[in-house]
């Protein structure tokens, strides 16, 4: 496999949901806790996971809008709390995020020109009329005319909108997007084409992307590798082909057999997951998921299953393997 | 990317000439929300209206306002005296106009100052929530606990009488009310995705405040301002009343209903024309200001 672009190793992040009179935190939320995975260059790495597992905070603390409790980061071999101001900035800069909602991550008083153009101005990488040009290129690479740039976000639909937040990230030659389920927002026939889009983008600049989403088909569709998340921590990760064909976990197996199959005649086996999800408050012992595990064991409310390799690039955080 | 030199021999001069004039009507758009506007446009023909008055009312009046004939107290409106005589027998009219100038300044002027570090200590509280938050609104809440006009006085002891003291602690005692809005509004915001998004690009703090978080929460603090304007008038009246700020026999409109309201079952419109005078320019500020926000909110641009 190629070059490791980045490296996390044991991050957490716990939220304060209850403090006491003084402040003092009493009580945390796990969003997640203690997850290590690595994105290669040029790959696209999934991330799945029912609402609330944390993925969404594992991509915002990727672009640095939260601060993780605890674990490390590394971007291209280099821990990011240990780069110099300058390079941090550049490192802000290699890093960028697409937001879920079309409709709330575009400034409504700003034309879609000056949203495009700020991250060029703010890290003075053009101005005058090479930022034009900039711009006019943005426009054309994500499939909007040049006439659009004088509208506002409200005179867009939604598809329209989110191609906007596409250009405004690749605006700064970032080498890593995050993609925060950027199509769930988006009529179906809208996301194969917004897909499609990144796809395309992909190939022409090298980027990297961490896709994170709940719907697996989509996952399906634009990842090279998948990893599946439960109550903040990663179950699974694999190479997509083979998560899909040989699931390991008891969790993605009920995931995968819960996605429906076009064809009415066929049967398939269902496993269906019984109970909600614990509270990440006070997650269950052992092994988070065994309260709604059928292959649940005696160990696996005990201990809490390591995430380790079972076969080539397959890793499972499971006591049966 | 912008190396790809099939897209830099696009041919660019004439778009951008095209942009270039875009963007300068953008200005011209406003302008054509607002005048389309009538209710706005009658608040700035009132508010130009009001301005003139104050800067050539000395070629307007019809007397002098200072001087008075005793023998006409309290005369009812006349052909002579449109608006009647007050209790000196002083032309009501000539005061009105002769006090505008004083009255508008003060309304602007300490609404302005209230405004502007309202402004910035509410922006500064909500961004940065924690103990930046809890010190500056709790000291908000000290200032608010004490009844306005008290501090407006101690604090017109301390700084002497006048009316440049006067508008100073009007102005001061009302930050909390605009602070308080702001950050309440820009609470509202804050979590926004797109202020999200502006945090990722690299903007500075300033910038996502001014340029992001503020455009986006301008109505209510637009509506604030034009009301805070006649707050402001009838402070300085109440001011003047206990004998700090203006002093009589100076017109202001304000300290005019102060003083004539002993007279108000006898004569009542000693104190009911500079009460229209106030609520004319309340009203029209609070028109205007209506008008500018829908103005400048491109979703009601054409």
């Amino acid at each position: 496999m190629s070059e490791v672009l980045l490296e996390v190793k044991n991050l957490k992040k716990y939220f304060t949901s209850k403090t006491g009179f003084f402040g003092q935190p009493l009580e945390h939320v796990k969003a997640v806790d203690d997850v290590s995975f690595n994105i290669y260059k040029g790959e696209t790495l999934g991330l799945v996971g029912e609402s609330g597992c944390g993925k969404t905070t594992i991509g915002r603390m990727l672009v640095n809008l939260l601060h993780p409790t605890s674990g490390d980061i590394f971007f291209e071999g280099t821990h990011i709390s240990e780069l110099k101001k300058n390079d941090h900035k550049k490192f802000c800069r290699s890093i960028q995020i697409i937001f879920q909602d079309p409709y709330a991550s575009l400034n409504p008083r700003m034309t879609i020109g000056d949203i495009i153009a700020e991250p060029i101005k703010i890290n003075k990488l053009a101005k005058g009329e090479e930022l034009e040009k900039m711009v006019l290129q943005l426009l054309d690479y994500v499939g909007l005319a040049s006439y659009h740039r004088n509208r506002y976000p409200h005179e867009f639909s939604g598809g329209q909108r989110q191609r906007v937040g596409i250009a405004r990230a690749l605006a700064v030659h970032p080498e890593l997007i995050v993609c925060d389920e950027p199509v769930s927002a988006l009529d179906v026939s809208i996301q194969s084409q917004v897909l499609n889009l990144l796809k395309d983008l992909q190939d022409e600049f090298h980027l990297t992307y961490l896709f994170i989403a709940h719907g697996l088909n989509v996952i399906k569709h634009i990842s090279d590798r998948v990893g599946v998340m439960y109550l903040g921590k990663l179950m699974e990760v694999a190479d997509s082909d083979k998560l899909y064909a040989d699931p390991k976990h008891p969790y993605t197996q009920a995931l995968l057999s819960a996605i429906p199959i076009p064809d009415p005649m066929k049967k398939k086996e269902r496993i269906l997951l019984s109970g909600d999800v614990p509270s990440p408050i006070n997650p269950p012992s052992g092994c988070r998921f065994h309260t709604r595990c059928i292959k649940c064991m005696e160990i696996c409310k005990r201990q809490e299953p390591q995430l380790k390799e079972v076969e080539e690039n397959h890793k499972v955080a499971c006591h049966l393997y | 990317m912008e190396n790809n030199p099939e897209i830099n021999n696009l041919h660019l001069p004439d778009e951008i000439e095209v942009e270039l004039e875009q963007a300068e009507s953008r200005f011209k758009s406003m302008w054509y929300v607002l005048k389309a506007n009538k209710a706005a446009m009658v608040g700035l023909v009132i508010i130009t209206l009001l301005l003139f008055i104050a800067f050539f009312g000395k070629l307007l009046m019809p007397y002098n306002p200072y001087v008075g004939d005793l023998s006409k107290s309290l005369q009812a409106p006349s052909a002579a005296h449109l608006l009647g005589m007050d209790e000196q027998g002083r032309d009501i009219l000539s005061r009105i106009i002769d006090g505008t100038k004083v009255s508008l300044r003060v309304g602007i002027i300490a609404v302005a100052f209230a405004l502007s570090i309202g402004t910035f200590f509410g922006s500064i509280a909500a961004y940065y929530s924690g103990k930046v938050d809890m010190i500056i609104m709790r000291f908000m809440d000290i200032l608010l606990a004490i009844p306005s006009l008290l501090l407006a006085i101690a604090f017109m002891t301390a700084l002497g009488r006048g009316i440049d003291k006067a508008i100073i602690a009007i102005g001061f005692v009302t930050i909390p009310e605009y602070a308080r809005i702001v950050r309440a509004s820009i609470l509202s915001v804050k979590e926004s995705e797109f202020v999200q998004a502006a945090k990722v690009i690299g903007n500075r703090d300033s910038v996502i405040i001014f340029k992001h978080i503020l455009p986006n929460v301008l109505s209510p603090i637009i509506v604030r301002a034009t009301l805070g304007i006649s707050s402001a008038i009838l402070d300085t009246a109440a001011l003047g009343f206990l004998g700090l700020g203006v002093q009589p026999p100076y017109a202001e409109w304000g300290s005019m209903l102060g003083s004539g309201r002993g007279y108000f079952f006898n004569a009542p419109y000693i104190v009911l024309f500079p009460g229209i005078a106030i609520t004319i320019t309340v009203l029209a500020f609070n028109l205007l200001g209506d008008g500018l926000r829908d103005a400048l909110d491109p979703k009601l641009r054409k």
